[in-house]
């Protein structure tokens, strides 16, 4: 059964169906049980601290890792018995760039052009070169990019085969602002297109670009859903502080019960607890007195991801 | 019923895979060209290793040192000491004035033979006493000595016939009642480098092809290249056979600059086929490459991959008769030399460039290449890791 035949169906626009996911490397596993489904033109993000076995799921994903239990299709192609199906579909940038270093931004895209025999692998190159903006540097070696363009050749390279998926590792790390924009920007055209987009990040704003997101830490999925209902999930309530010394404000509310978390923001802080009420019976007197401003506001994405780190951080402890 | 989508059609079936495989032959082809430092090695460390051990080893060598002792002035013994000028193989250089002086010349190195020729030798041996001539060698080095000895040996049939006329004609050495007529084909002369040189090119080749290959699969681990390539729909067959054919290119280069200096350095001849020559090293070039390049699947980083292959270099060169005569070693030796891909191509190669041999005399040979080629193939593309477990 093929990809297509699968498509007719009604559950049509699931690319990624995986179930029960492990993984581990010898010590205690890396990925934990991970069940998830992801819709076909779709950008999904998939955030989690360092460790947390993002990219030893994405690799499990497109055949580079064996799980050591659960079962999943991706493209409607099995994980585990059909990694070349998979493998010519699904495009993966990895982490670390792992174009050659020694050859060109050229010799690297007709490479790629013609293990996926293009039709003409050097108009191919060209053309991907002028759509990234490379032609100054197209004979440039790869490995005397900065790391912003390293970052823009691997994904050209990735999505010159025309895949049906996007594996994206942490594409931007390291990558300024406006390329960042750049970068986004183009992700979206493609899932316009029908290109599904699994991308992990670290960035809160790259987050909000996603129409759905997975948080994960220690291997196990914390949190999911769009990113509004990640944050409603969270159940936390938040205040804004602005005024005097803030740092020694910060250092007592830690100390406070019902304060499950403490961050600050500029020349704000932010305030949150899991439960409400408790938070607000604890900071009353704070809030009453000053000379501090308090204002009660939403909790921001970064705000629920600290607080599910430092949740997690404690069951581990 | 499945509907193939554009990317399958594209990239399945065998002109797809040629077209895998030409990427990775042209990428392999830019990086070993972009590498400049192997690129020159690999051009240079054989013609270097050619021009040095071909015209420095010799097994067989003349002119070695000899001091004589002489305390008869017959002459017997100027005739003896005549005729081993006339072997070429010694040159009497020193005089000695004891047999202490004798003892020290040849203990301290500074002659390899010593002669001594007792007093009264020529009056002895007219009388029919059988005097005896003591020749002492330095064998510390049996092949620097060997020939040498045979030549003293062949000697004593013919080295007194002058003297030995008229009354005293009937102590000459009797004739034995038949001719013993041996004829040194191939090299009559017993010219080492036309042994070595031929040897030579298989030993620089076997080096050089295991290295090159060696380093492949581990240097695309090390780079971190390898996970994108894993990613991509690319089977180990094609990365192997496209990572194989560039150093045959290269491998060919080395043994047409070899050949041209064997020819025109060291006039070793061509007696056979050259074109049959050529298959048949480029097979050999073959061999060496997958065995290098079953290494690289197996060992985890370059410097692994590097120790195997000089681990598999030794053997072939102690073992395959290129350094020893191979009949001269043991049974259980020759059986594992048979193993060694050297072994067989010094039969073809000093087959065809020395004994002018034909496909037919060396058929056994050329299959035993081709087999051990497939094995080392085969277990390549099993050993390859697919994942990054
Ligand atoms: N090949 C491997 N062998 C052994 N351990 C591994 C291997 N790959 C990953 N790990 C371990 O698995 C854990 C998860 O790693 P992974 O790379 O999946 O995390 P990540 O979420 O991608 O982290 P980051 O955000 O830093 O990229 C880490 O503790 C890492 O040490
Ligand atoms: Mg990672």
């Amino acid at each position: 059964m093929s990809a297509q035949a699968v498509a007719t169906e009604p559950e049509s626009d699931i690319v990624i169906d995986v179930e029960g996911l492990t993984k581990s490397f010898g010590g205690p596993p890396v990925v934990k049980n991970l069940t998830m489904q992801v819709h076909k033109g779709l950008i999904y993000g998939f955030l989690g601290p360092n460790g947390s076995g993002k990219t030893t799921t994405l690799r499990m994903l497109c055949g580079l890792l064996t799980p050591d239990s659960g079962r999943g299709t991706c493209l409607g192609y099995d994980i585990r018995t059909q990694t070349a199906d998979i493998k010519r579909h699904v495009g993966y940038m990895t982490q670390r760039f792992s174009l050659y270093q020694d050859l060109s931004i050229r010799e690297n895209l007709e490479f790629v052009a013609r293990i996926y025999n293009l039709d003409h692998p050097r108009q191919a190159a060209q053309d991907a070169i002028v759509r990234l903006g490379l032609e100054n540097r197209a004979d440039q070696l790869a490995g005397d990019l900065s790391g912003g363009w390293k970052q823009r050749l691997a994904l050209g390279a990735c999505i010159l085969p025309q895949p049906e998926l996007l594996l994206l590792d942490e594409p931007t790390a390291g990558v300024d602002p406006k390329a960042r924009r750049d970068f986004w920007d183009e992700i979206h055209k493609l899932a316009h297109e029908g290109l599904t987009v699994l991308v992990s990040t670290h960035y809160m704003d790259e987050a909000e670009r996603c129409h759905e997101i997975t948080y994960i830490a220690y291997g196990e999925i914390l949190a999911h859903g769009s990113v509004a209902q990640v944050v409603a999930d969270a159940h936390l309530s938040t205040y804004t502080v602005t005024g005097p010394d803030l740092s020694d404000l910060a250092e007592y509310l830690k100390t406070l019960d019902g304060v499950d978390m403490v961050a600050p923001f500029g020349v704000e802080l932010h305030v949150s607890g899991r439960d409400g009420a408790k938070l607000d019976t604890a900071t009353a007197t704070l809030r009453a007195e000053g000379p501090q401003v308090w204002t009660q506001g939403e909790p921001t994405l970064e705000d629920v991801f600290i607080d599910l780190m430092s949740k997690t951080k404690d069951n581990y402890a | 019923m499945s509907v193939e989508s554009d990317v399958d059609r594209r990239t399945r079936g065998f002109r797809a895979s040629f077209s895998r495989l030409r990427a990775t032959f042209i990428k392999e082809f830019l990086q070993l060209r972009r590498d400049r430092i192997t690129f020159a090695t690999m051009i240079f460390i054989p013609l270097m290793q050619l021009l040095l051990f071909g015209t420095a080893i010799n097994t067989n060598p003349r002119h070695l040192p000899t001091a004589v002792l002489i305390q008869d002035d017959s002459s017997f013994a100027r005739s003896f000491l005549a005729a081993m000028r006339a072997t070429d193989y010694f040159d009497i250089s020193t005089s000695a004035s004891s047999e202490e002086d004798l003892d020290h010349l040849i203990l301290s190195g500074k002659v390899q033979f010593g002669v001594q020729i007792p007093a009264h030798f020529g009056r002895d041996l007219i009388r029919g006493d059988r005097p005896a001539i003591l020749v002492i060698a330095d064998a510390t080095d049996p092949t620097a000595t060997g020939s040498a000895v045979a030549a003293l040996n062949g000697l004593s049939q013919t080295v007194f016939s002058r003297e030995l006329t008229g009354a005293a004609a009937s102590l000459a050495p009797k004739k034995p009642p038949y001719d013993l007529r041996v004829h040194l084909r191939y090299n009559p002369a017993i010219e080492t480098r036309l042994n070595i040189v031929p040897g030579l090119m298989g030993t620089i080749l076997t080096l050089t092809m295991l290295i090159f290959t060696g380093l492949s699969v581990t240097r695309e681990i090390e780079r971190g290249t390898m996970e994108s390539l894993l990613a991509m729909p690319i089977r180990p067959v094609e990365i192997m056979l496209g990572k194989i054919a560039p150093y045959v290119v290269v491998g060919g280069l080395q043994m047409t600059l070899i050949l041209s200096a064997a020819r025109l350095l060291f006039g070793v001849p061509i007696e056979g086929s050259l074109p049959l020559l050529i298959a048949l090293t480029l097979l050999f070039i073959v061999a060496n490459l997958s065995v290098g390049y079953t290494f690289s699947t197996i060992a985890t980083n370059q410097l692994q991959a590097m120790q195997m292959s000089f681990f598999f270099f030794l053997p072939n060169m102690l073992l395959s008769g290129f350094m020893f005569p191979f009949r001269g070693m043991p049974q259980w030796a020759q059986n594992f030399g048979e193993v060694l891909p050297l072994t067989h191509y010094l039969r073809i190669v000093r087959g065809i460039m020395l004994k002018g041999a034909t496909f037919v005399d060396l058929q056994l040979d050329v299959l035993a290449l081709a087999l051990f080629t497939l094995a080392a193939m085969a277990l390549a593309v099993a050993r390859f890791r697919q994942t990054l477990d």
